[in-house]
């Protein structure tokens, strides 16, 4: 029966050492219906998504679900799952070495006579995945598939668990417009069959495009839950920021128009990696943010980390600051004044278990040396100088990183590479899976070091916020840069325009 | 009594906490057996009892476990080559301090050039190790397979396949003791090698480093820290730590004997470094966990002995103990306990 409570959260409380992170939480979903979870970095979505499935324990509530007698407590990802609570989370939760199939049946092989059924598996999930119109070879290994192909059979893998409750944790953030309105497509039909789907993200417009209801989360406290209808976008941000919108449109002052381009900071000539990066040029001067541009996969991450050295580059030179500079390895983009944060915060940016001051000296650290320690009273200064600055939420300079929230892990990531002051930064997605606040810190930072006489390299997925802050824009596509973009030409369509490659070839 | 509760749970909160429990544990249960096993007595100038037996056998262990911890922490995996690079080591000072015969009643070449030979051969060993980890990119435990099983091959080769025996007094002092100082020699070495490595590790970044390289290397190779670097020295130095463990080893029986120098420490050593409340995952180490993980696994043989097990069976209560101890200290266990108890209140409250 659409509209009945599939799942009641009451009261819900929990506690990390020195933060509330939940503080007496109401939560219901209806089936039938796409509930959007939404809150700043550190609001307690996270958290909440956490303590229902299992992964967390919480302190005082309860949960009830449809079906279930008494409230249910989990104490595991594979319990909720049982009682028909599945979630796909923010980043891919899928074993790269096996097969698509057994990614999808993993733990529940159909079988005969005690041994997997090998014939039945791959008919079963090819078509599933045809139902969802995913037409792919099941018995590759999954890692031969793109992240947003991944991230689409982790869905359907939680869809095909029968589920009550589906929980979509940021599923949308690694994937272009296609694949978001396919995946939309699917929740919608999802929705229809009566499932309660709980979607958390950051995107605004995906919010209004599919959601009925908004929860909003505020510091581990609920503010409201609210009807789509009655809750305009600004006075969403504005409940999730508890401050009157910022407007982010005011971030970028007055375009400079004719700028004097002078000191070239980067000057790359036919640099390539094989297999990823067709050789290219590109010059960045002082004080410049240059965008790379172009649909997922076009390469602008493999550009930049060729232009780093985190794939050595097999091609071409490189000149910083008009000197010419061998870059094989991080070590030496750093030397030549370069930093570099990579797209991939989990598994290439932080530490997870040393404290937030190891993880913002280490680099600056690495740079001056194995035998140049940096002193205990220094690394506290620094690193309490720079949490301050980017006002980072922290119990203390010894938390360990991991239990922070996402932004605040990526300010710290963001701090350790200040800490090295380079010429010239690489921001590879900074502001993926980051609430609408840190956002725009995010990027006024990038402006402002801009202004500075820093030069910037900025990668988006968003292109609103790259015409926000760069001044200049490299496009991309399917491995190779195809244009530039000046800063008169820089608006959605002719963007759009050169992406597509429709006209913005040189 | 808010505030006693506070401070227990803090206690009780600190990472060494359960490994020191343990061998509290472990020593505790002699109070009860072997009353005798706390006395100490002076003979001859030395120390003798039980409690110093277990600190003095322990020494090699203890060495062995400082090498070993840095090892995990870096690369997550271990080297099961130490007990025959100890024996490597051993025969190698043998070897140069014989001058090739087979036994021998005084030096035959300076004793310095016979401890340095032996700790270059420790070296050179975990370089190998190192380089197919590090740079081969060989999982640890089947690269160091190896010289686990090479490594006393070697050992023979050098010896000729004979107990070589250095019969010189002075020769004996570093695995016994020397005349004047009541507490054994090897206390000694395996002090200043911990108090050395933990220097090393705070004054220099390698513990950050080797930390890091172990939670993320590739985070940190992006930070401009060589991983590949890290992890060999590390191999390195526990290829080290097995050579000064194998020299004080030799010193003991005043020989080589390639068979039975450090025979089976390999996994002592592993288990020093669990029960040590290290995660074999690698990454976050105490040093000092290990040391005392080492202790206990020491302290636990004595007892057994002085409890009147026969060696042969000592091997059966041993793991029955060392299962114990690790499922005191395993998380999961902790959740099993706290999700019982939960439940029995919810049932209560129902009732």
């Amino acid at each position: 029966m659409p509209g009945e409570h599939v799942l009641a959260m009451r009261n819900i409380t929990k506690t990390f050492p020195g933060v509330q992170a939940l503080s007496h939480v109401n939560f219901t979903l209806r089936s039938g219906e796409i509930h959007a979870l939404m809150g700043e970095n550190g609001a307690g979505k996270s958290t909440l998504i956490k303590v229902l499935t299992g992964v967390e324990e919480f302190e005082t509530g309860e949960i009830t679900l449809v079906g279930e007698k008494s409230a249910i407590i989990n104490h595991s990802p594979q319990e909720a799952q049982e009682r028909g609570i599945s979630t796909v989370y923010q980043e891919v939760n899928l074993c790269p070495n096996l097969s698509v199939a057994e990614n999808l049946y993993i733990g529940r092989e159909p079988k005969r006579a005690g041994m997997i059924d090998w014939k039945t598996m791959n008919r079963k999930a090819k078509e599933l995945l045809k139902s969802l119109k995913i037409e792919i070879d099941v018995t590759k290994s999954i890692d031969n598939y793109s992240i947003a192909l991944q991230q689409m059979i982790a869905i359907a893998r939680a869809v095909d668990m029968s589920a009550k409750v589906l929980i979509l944790d940021e599923p949308t953030s690694s994937l272009d417009d296609n694949e978001v309105e396919k995946l939309f497509t699917l929740m919608k039909r999802l929705k229809s069959e009566g499932v309660g789907i709980i979607f958390v993200t950051h995107f605004l417009e995906q919010v209004y495009e599919v959601c009925d209801r908004i929860t909003v989360l505020r510091n581990g406290g609920l503010v409201g839950e609210y009807e789509i209808e009655k809750l305009p976008r600004v006075q969403l941000v504005a409940k999730m920021m508890g401050k009157d919108f910022d407007d982010l449109a005011s971030i970028k002052k007055e375009k400079e128009e004719g700028r004097v381009r002078e000191d070239v900071v980067i000057d790359a000539h036919g640099i390539g990696h094989q297999g990823s990066i067709k050789p290219y040029d590109l010059k960045i001067h002082k004080g410049e943010v240059v965008g790379l541009t172009g649909l997922l996969g076009s390469g602008r991450s493999e550009l930049a980390r060729s232009l780093y050295g985190a794939d050595k580059p097999d091609s071409g030179e490189l000149k910083v600051n008009g000197k010419a500079v061998t870059v094989n390895k991080p070590l030496d983009a750093m030397m030549a004044g370069m930093a570099y944060l990579p797209e991939n915060r989990k598994e290439e940016g932080i530490v997870a278990d040393l404290s937030v001051r190891d993880n913002l000296i280490l680099a600056l650290q690495a740079k001056k040396g194995m035998f140049h320690l940096i002193g205990k009273k220094e690394q506290e200064e620094l690193a309490q100088e720079y949490v301050k600055l980017l006002q980072v939420k922290t119990a203390s300079l010894d938390t360990p990183i991991k239990s922070l929230s996402g932004g605040n892990q990526q300010k710290v990531i963001l701090g350790r590479w200040l800490l090295t002051n380079p010429d010239f930064l690489i921001l590879d997605e900074p502001t993926r899976g980051i609430d609408v606040g840190t956002k725009t810190e995010i990027q006024k930072l990038v402006v402002k070091l801009a202004e500075e006489g820093k030069s910037v390299m900025f990668i988006s997925s968003e292109v609103e916020e790259m015409l926000r802050t760069c001044n200049r824009m490299a496009v991309l596509r399917d491995g190779e840069k195809v244009g530039e973009l000046e800063e008169h030409e820089l608006d959605q369509n002719q963007i759009m325009k050169a992406i597509a490659g429709g006209g913005g070839d040189e | 009594m808010n505030k006693c509760m506070a401070f227990v749970k803090k206690l009780t909160g600190t990472r060494l906490f359960l490994p020191i429990f343990c061998l509290f544990l472990v020593l505790l249960s002699n109070l009860i057996k072997t009353p005798g096993f706390f006395e100490v007595s002076l003979k001859n100038g030395v120390l003798y009892g039980y409690i110093i037996d277990v600190i003095n056998r322990a020494s090699d262990l203890v060495i062995l476990a400082v090498g070993m911890t840095l090892v995990v922490a870096a690369s997550g995996g271990t080297d099961i080559s130490v007990g025959a690079v100890m024996s490597v080591a051993g025969a190698v000072c043998c070897f140069i301090l014989s001058g090739g015969q087979q036994t021998v009643n005084e030096f035959q070449n300076p004793y310095l050039l016979g401890v340095m030979a032996a700790i270059i051969a420790g070296i050179l060993c975990g370089s190998f190790n190192g380089f197919l980890v590090a740079k081969m990119k060989i999982q640890p435990m089947v690269a160091t397979l190896i010289l686990f099983t090479a490594g006393r091959g070697i050992a023979q080769l050098i010896t000729k396949g004979q107990i070589t025996y250095i019969r010189v007094e002075s020769y004996k002092k570093l695995g016994s003791s020397i005349p004047g100082i009541p507490i054994p020699t090897p206390v000694f070495v395996a002090l200043i090698v911990v108090l050395l490595t933990y220097v090393l590790l705070k004054k220099t970044t390698l513990g950050v480093y080797i930390q890091t390289v172990g939670i993320n290397s590739k985070a940190s190779r992006l930070m401009g820290i060589n991983s590949t670097m890290i992890i060999f020295l590390s191999y390195v130095f526990c290829g080290l730590c097995a050579g000064i463990s194998g020299l004080v080893a030799s010193s003991r029986i005043y020989s080589a004997d390639a068979n039975n120098i450090g025979l089976n420490l390999e996994l002592d050593a592993i288990l020093a470094v669990a029960l040590g409340g290290n995660s074999l995952g690698g990454g976050k180490f105490s040093l000092l966990g290990s040391v005392i993980g080492a202790y206990t696994i020491q302290a636990l043989s004595t007892t057994l002995y002085a409890m009147g097990v026969s060696p042969d069976q000592i091997p059966v209560y041993k793991a029955a103990v060392v299962v114990i101890i690790v499922a005191l200290q395993s998380t999961e266990l902790k959740r099993m306990v706290k999700r019982l108890q939960t439940e029995r209140v919810a049932g209560k409250k129902v009732a």
